[in-house]
């Protein structure tokens, strides 16, 4: 099914060779991948925690996708642009994004909230694969910032996060078109989680998803998406082509969405437990425990003053959600034009004085 | 009579739809093995088979664009599209083929095709979950625009709909998904394009659908208390608008309220008060007032219960209406 991604570390924990792609960072690297992977499930687990007592309307666990998501992110250089689906925390998490920024639109208290500019992280984006035209735009921008090519010394690429689903939309599909005609320096960085809510990978392809790429004429790579290492080697040697105009890579990340697709769906109903327990096996984040803690790079008070950090960062996001500050209707007219029309800024007006007509009743 | 959900009343309506016609088919993201996000075709596919309830890969265009080509091929295609924010990348096929196909054989292709769009707020959802974009399709000539606002009418509207010889946008409030109601299922429904009186009054008409039927009927209980008559009347049909019904109603009352989820400017208010004064000019005491989500995108949910229209703004509209 899938002997031939690209896979550098296997689920017992022992690194593997590959012709074409090697991790070159050292233990201490892998370790800090390992204490991001653990934070970002610690995060997604809190979250979805919150949304179980209501404090969130919603939730997108991205459980199980944590070694695509860390391996990839830290490929990308703080100079070059993500452009995230709704499910990417762990790749916020790597960009230093405060995820309480990201609670607020799933409370229900505002929007994503956070400088998307100057974190290079674009907003979280809900409506299927829209995103990936922006990011090839942004791709296209850098080339004309003279950004992109084999001469230029601090070059930047973009990487976009979408999923298998996405892959049968239109504008994915024409994000590949303009990719490929300006060799836009973007990395299309597909998890493909083997689900599309209750739709499994089937439905939305025949081939396996990176063999698309040529078709499209640019290369396109499958890695074991559960593991962190091949994930940012393969990510890494994308971003690099695309930083030195060798145009657009399409990554497929072979993964699996271990949790539900949102807090509002139930995968009981559409898949069988086996399944799980068969990607359980391939976890990403304890097969880097094992290796670690056999190359002796680690050990058990490492990971029980990571799983005390883990407690620490779990309370303060608990206390952060709770105590995000409540929307005031009266705020977002300012926040639906650049140049707001005197027209929208009446209506808010009435809109205040038919509040106020209650208080003085 | 039965008592069920609106959800429940949709499923048994396509049921009895698919069952009378084997060229009625359904399309849809996860409407087959999960019955869809809000369960409406749940059992459907188990039923009726892969072939005639179509798990679709998730691309809107993609449903509307081959399910127009079903209908041409001799069937009438049921779609669902998942969420109303979730309509837009299927603009293109409902707005340039689907609606103009009539229009540009002579008359000599129809397309007998539904579009269901669950749709509004109130449900405490992220954004684009909470869209009320029937304005879009009211303003596009060659589809017709339905909402239900009870078991009953989802159950019989969804029926007439999917019989329909042309495109029908039909507008499912999700908000009264889960809210029961009794359906007669051996009634005499009444037709699709025509509005309801659901409630007799004399001193003020206040005009609404889909899930803002509840909060009106509501209100005209307040007012009532207060000596105000209020008639209110659930529209049913936004395209083709029921003109006899609206104007009958305000050439008697005199004062008419318009109330919906969806932002006001260019809004489906905005088309109704202009016919209003242009065919009962003389019969009005006072001008149209419209109650309508405001001119901005839809809020963060926590911030929706001052967005979305309620009994408390309706009473207010009827007052000043009524202090003309």
């Amino acid at each position: 099914m899938a002997a031939d991604f690209v896979q550098l570390l296997d689920p017992a924990g022992n690194r593997v060779d590959h012709p074409d792609f090697s991790y070159d960072g050292t233990d201490a690297d892998i370790a800090a991948s390992l204490r991001d992977m653990v934070l970002t499930r610690r995060f997604d687990a809190e979250a979805t925690a919150l949304q179980r007592k209501g404090e969130l309307g919603l939730w997108p666990p991205s459980l199980g996708q944590e070694a695509a998501q860390v391996g990839s992110a830290k490929a990308a250089r703080l100079t070059d642009q993500i452009v995230p689906s709704y499910r990417e925390h762990g790749v916020a998490w790597v960009r230093g994004i405060d995820p309480l920024a990201l609670l607020g639109a799933f409370r229900g208290s505002g929007m994503i909230d956070y400088d998307s500019r100057a974190s290079r992280f674009h907003l979280y984006s809900w409506v299927i694969g829209a995103h990936l035209l922006t990011a090839v735009g942004m791709g296209m921008a850098l080339q004309r910032d003279g950004l992109v090519g084999e001469d230029v010394a601090d070059g930047a690429a973009v990487i976009t996060y979408f999923g298998d689903g996405a892959t049968s939309q239109g504008d994915v599909n024409e994000a590949f078109v303009f990719a490929a005609s300006y060799g836009a320096p973007v990395v299309f960085f597909c998890q493909n989680n083997q689900w599309a809510i209750s739709e499994p990978i089937a439905l939305q392809s025949k081939i396996p998803l990176y063999r698309r790429a040529a078709g499209f004429g640019f290369p396109g790579v499958r890695v074991d998406g559960n593991d962190v290492l091949a994930c940012e080697a393969v990510a890494r040697w994308a971003l690099d082509r695309a930083r030195r105009g060798e145009g657009p890579t399409l990554i497929e990340a072979y993964t699996y969405r271990m949790g539900a697709h949102t807090t509002s769906d139930d995968p009981t109903k559409y898949r069988h437990n086996e399944e799980l327990d068969a990607w359980r096996a391939k976890d990403p984040i304890e097969r880097v425990k094992a290796y670690l803690l056999g190359s002796g790079a680690i050990d058990q008070r490492w990971l029980d003053e990571l799983a005390s950090e883990s407690d620490a960062f779990a309370e303060k996001l608990r206390a952060g959600c709770v105590a995000l500050p409540e929307p005031d209707l009266a705020e977002w007219w300012d926040r639906v034009y650049a140049e707001t029309p005197a027209a929208l800024l009446a209506q808010r007006d009435d809109y205040l004085a038919y509040r106020a007509s209650f208080e003085e009743a | 009579m039965a008592t069920m959900t609106m959800v429940k009343a949709l499923n048994a309506g396509l049921r009895r739809a698919l069952a009378a016609d084997p060229k009625v088919l359904l399309a849809g993201e996860d409407i087959g093995n999960l019955g869809g996000v809000f369960r409406v075709t749940e059992g459907l596919k188990a039923e009726f088979g892969g072939d005639r309830v179509i798990d679709t890969p998730l691309a809107e265009s993609g449903i509307v664009g081959t399910s127009l080509g079903m209908a041409l091929g001799g069937y009438r295609p049921v779609v669902e599209i998942q969420f109303d924010g979730f309509v837009f990348p299927a603009t293109n096929q409902i707005l340039t083929q689907v609606a103009r196909l009539y229009h540009r054989s002579h008359g000599r292709l129809n397309v007998p095709m539904v579009i269901r769009l669950p749709f509004g707020g109130g449900i405490g959802a992220i954004e684009h979950h909470s869209e009320s974009p029937e304005a879009y399709f009211a303003h596009t000539p060659g589809l017709k625009v339905v909402s239900c606002s009870t078991p009953s009418d989802a159950y019989w509207m969804i029926q007439q709909a999917i019989a329909s010889p042309d495109p029908v946008v039909f507008f499912e409030p999700k908000r009264r998904y889960h809210e029961r109601g009794e359906v007669d299922l051996d009634a005499t429904p009444m037709p699709l394009h025509q509005a309801r009186v659901v409630k007799q009054g004399k001193d003020a008409t206040v005009l609404c659908w889909g899930a803002m039927v509840r909060p009106c009927v509501e209100a005209a209980i307040v007012a009532a208390e207060e000596g105000k008559d209020l008639e209110v009347i659930d529209l049913r049909t936004i395209s083709p608008l029921d003109d006899d019904t609206i104007l009958t109603s305000v050439a008697k009352t005199g004062r008419a309220v318009v109330v919906h989820e969806a932002m006001g400017t260019a809004g489906i208010g905005a088309e109704i008060a202009a016919r209003i004064q242009e065919r009962c000019f003389y019969a009005l005491q006072a001008p149209v007032l419209r109650v309508t989500g405001y001119d901005m995108p839809c809020p963060p949910n926590r911030a929706e219960a001052d967005f979305l229209p309620d009994l408390d703004r309706v009473l207010d509209a009827v007052d000043r209406s009524l202090a003309y």
